[in-house]
């Protein structure tokens, strides 16, 4: 995978781009993602892989200007015309796959295939979503992971809050990642997609981690029952981050669009 | 020196093992442990010791905005200020002050504190704060990243708002308004208008371009207050503005006096320690949501006080609250010689004098504020002579002002009659 900018009318956007196959362009989670990231490197073998990150992730410059849902949306879109996309393969994983499903209602011929892993955008007042801003870095694991202790291994590994310049530097990644990432999920994640999802015609990949704590699994169905052509494939042993602990059928299930 | 008794109102009750049971005396604290037949009381003695103070001399009383926090019981401080027009007779009434981004639309603001304004014959001194993260993101909802665009843009509405003589159609990405025409106006027009902020250099440059006083609210206390306030200083030095009158800044600082300093630990320990061990303690995840403070603040170090890492203000000894200056406790002399050094050190003239302290009872607040008013607040007053002339900052007042007429004492025994 390689780093890549191009400009937008808004700002300059950073992409990572690597692999050979089919044109696929990956909205990352409000985690954000990197060239190292397992999930994207497995998916390079099979496909031409773009993912940009948004203003404020990455070297990505915050973009003051992208304030809400439709911003970000069409943002997404101007980066697409940037990097001469015609109808890639979209897909998009929590975050990422809310805005890939804005995306695919709102120009619903502009997106013929797509994949939405474990999507925010909908709420439900019975399996309510936590709130992903008062969490403490150490209370992250057990939403995001099947099995928490070896995730929280994996993100706090060389993290130490007791050096204030580790904790500046981590403030500062959070309040960018973050502060991007409330515009579309403060304080509720929800921008009233549920009332868009019916225009959308592309052939859809839904993918479930069976022990997402974060989205539960029974948002799956509602996004089932909401979009026309969509196929559920719901992943055993794995949470949130499913891309991360089952990459392979993360990749495969991708797969079924062809 | 302008001195200004403040009470944060904070909630008396709550259970000694308040800290162990619950994460966070606000955004989500128990709202069990609320009790409005108590709160009834508790309400009316607070406002009985603002309007003391008045009586006592101070230059201001003071009142301020939180919301769902339970060491902070004004969700609207306008109501407050509002009772308090009728029964003070001097001072000047601070709400400091209402968080403009959260009123829908800001015209609110400019309309009740035009209200208030008129009501109490000019005393009315204004406060714009962005708001802490824990009220206006959490409690309130508002996108952190957004909240300054919100908060700069109320900021120009109300303004238009009270000096515009026409109406006016205002179209700001958050406000769409057709007629803006308030009415009432202020007295004041505007209001002096103080800004509490945290140490961003946005918020200095804020205050320098309006000419408004820049006041820092803390409870760690004037000695660490020292970088913040020198940072305002050096961006006045920076910016080469024409005069450094020490009323540009304010400052809010605990203090609680005693006949001794003896005395002082005596009376009032157990309630500065209730303030920081019970009241203090917010769940570290509300402190700060990302994208509420800009990054060039954080870069700048200036973190919230809730933060991690802060350190744990809950067991503080009385020895390190006074020797850190958290709090000015002691005889009036103690008193006034560590206040002088607050005064000169961050070059304040706007002194927010937190005389209420957690679940200080009435009489003992009463003691306190008294022995300040008397024996060290005269002797203060001429710290800053070549200023005093400053009148940018503070409520210029009606000469002539209404008074309440006196109750009827006849309807007085009817009402007694029918409640019997």
């Amino acid at each position: 995978m390689n780093l890549r900018k191009i400009k937008t009318r808004h700002t300059e956007t950073h992409v990572l781009e690597g692999g050979s196959g089919p044109d696929l362009l990956f909205l990352h989670g409000a985690g954000g993602i990197t060239l190292e990231d397992p999930f994207l490197q497995a998916l390079a073998a099979k496909y031409h892989v773009y993912a940009p990150l948004l203003p404020g992730y990455g070297e990505s410059d915050e973009c003051a200007e992208i304030r809400d849902m439709l911003d970000v949306t069409l943002h997404t879109y101007d980066v697409a015309e940037a990097l001469g996309l015609k109808k890639p393969i979209l897909a998009g994983h929590s975050m990422g796959g809310m805005i890939a499903a804005e995306m695919a209602a709102i120009a619903p011929n502009e997106v013929e295939k797509l994949c939405l892993i474990c999507p925010a955008g909908l709420w439900l007042e019975d399996h309510q979503i936590p709130d992903l801003f008062s969490l403490l870095p150490y209370e992250l694991p057990a939403y995001l992971f099947h099995d928490a202790e070896a995730g929280g291994k994996l993100m706090t590994a060389g993290m130490d809050f007791s050096n204030l310049d580790f904790l500046k530097a981590f403030l500062i990644q959070n309040a960018r990642q973050m502060g991007m990432a409330g515009k579309l999920l403060f304080p509720i994640p929800e921008r009233g997609l549920r009332e868009r999802l019916y225009r959308i015609k592309a052939r859809t990949v839904l993918i479930w981690g069976d022990s997402d704590k974060l989205i539960v699994p029974r948002y799956a169905q509602e996004f089932k029952k909401l979009i026309a052509k969509c196929e559920l494939v719901s992943i055993a042993e794995a949470g949130h981050l499913v891309p991360l602990e089952q990459t392979a059928q993360t990749v495969a299930a991708l797969g079924r669009l062809g | 020196m302008k001195f200004t008794w403040f009470n944060l109102m904070p909630w008396p009750h709550l259970p000694a093992d308040f800290r162990e049971k619950n994460r966070s005396v606000w955004v989500d604290i128990d709202s069990t442990l609320y009790d409005p037949v108590r709160g009834h009381d508790v309400y009316n003695d607070y406002l009985d010791l603002l309007e003391y103070a008045d009586q006592l001399g101070f230059d201001g009383v003071g009142v301020n905005e939180h919301h769902q926090n339970a060491y902070g019981m004004m969700p609207s401080p306008n109501i407050m200020a509002a009772a308090l027009t009728r029964r003070t007779k001097n001072a000047a009434i601070v709400v400091l002050g209402n968080s403009i981004a959260l009123y829908n639309p800001p015209v609110r603001v400019a309309e009740e504190f035009a209200m208030l304004d008129v009501m109490c014959g000019g005393r009315l001194v204004a406060g714009f704060p962005v708001g802490t993260s824990m009220d206006t993101n959490y409690c309130y909802g508002q996108i952190p990243a957004l909240t300054r665009e919100k908060y700069l843009e109320a900021h120009e509405l109300i303004i238009r708002a009270w000096k515009e003589d026409k109406p006016f159609a205002f179209n700001g990405r958050y406000n769409k308004l057709r007629h803006v025409n308030i009415w009432p106006k202020p007295i004041q027009n505007p209001p002096p208008i103080h800004i509490p902020g945290g140490g961003s250099v946005e918020t200095y440059d804020f205050c320098l371009d309006n000419t408004y006083s820049y006041s820092y609210l803390s409870f760690t206390g004037y000695i660490r207050a020292k970088a913040l306030m020198q940072g305002y200083w050096d961006r006045l030095t920076e910016r080469n503005e024409p005069d450094e009158s020490p009323y540009r800044a304010g400052f809010a600082q605990t203090i609680v006096v005693g006949e001794t300093d003896k005395e002082a630990e005596d009376l009032y320990k157990e309630h500065v320690n209730y303030f920081y061990n019970r009241c203090l303690h917010v769940h570290a995840g509300f402190a700060d949501a990302p994208g509420y403070r800009t990054i060039k603040t954080i870069q700048s170090g200036a973190l919230s006080q809730y933060a991690p890492n802060m350190g744990d203000l809950s067991n503080l000894s009385w020895k390190q609250l006074l020797d850190d200056g958290y709090v000015v406790a002691g005889s009036p002399d103690t008193v006034r010689e560590k206040l002088e050094h607050l005064a000169k050190s961050l070059r304040v003239g706007n002194l927010f004098c937190l005389m209420h302290v957690g679940d200080m009872p009435a009489d003992k607040c009463k003691h306190s504020s008294k022995l300040f008013a008397e024996k060290v607040m005269p002797k203060m007053r001429n710290i800053f002579p070549e200023y005093d002339n400053d009148t940018r900052f503070w409520a210029q007042p009606l000469a002539k002002r209404a008074t309440p007429a006196p109750v009827d004492a006849a309807l007085k025994t009817r009402e007694t009659v029918a409640g019997e």
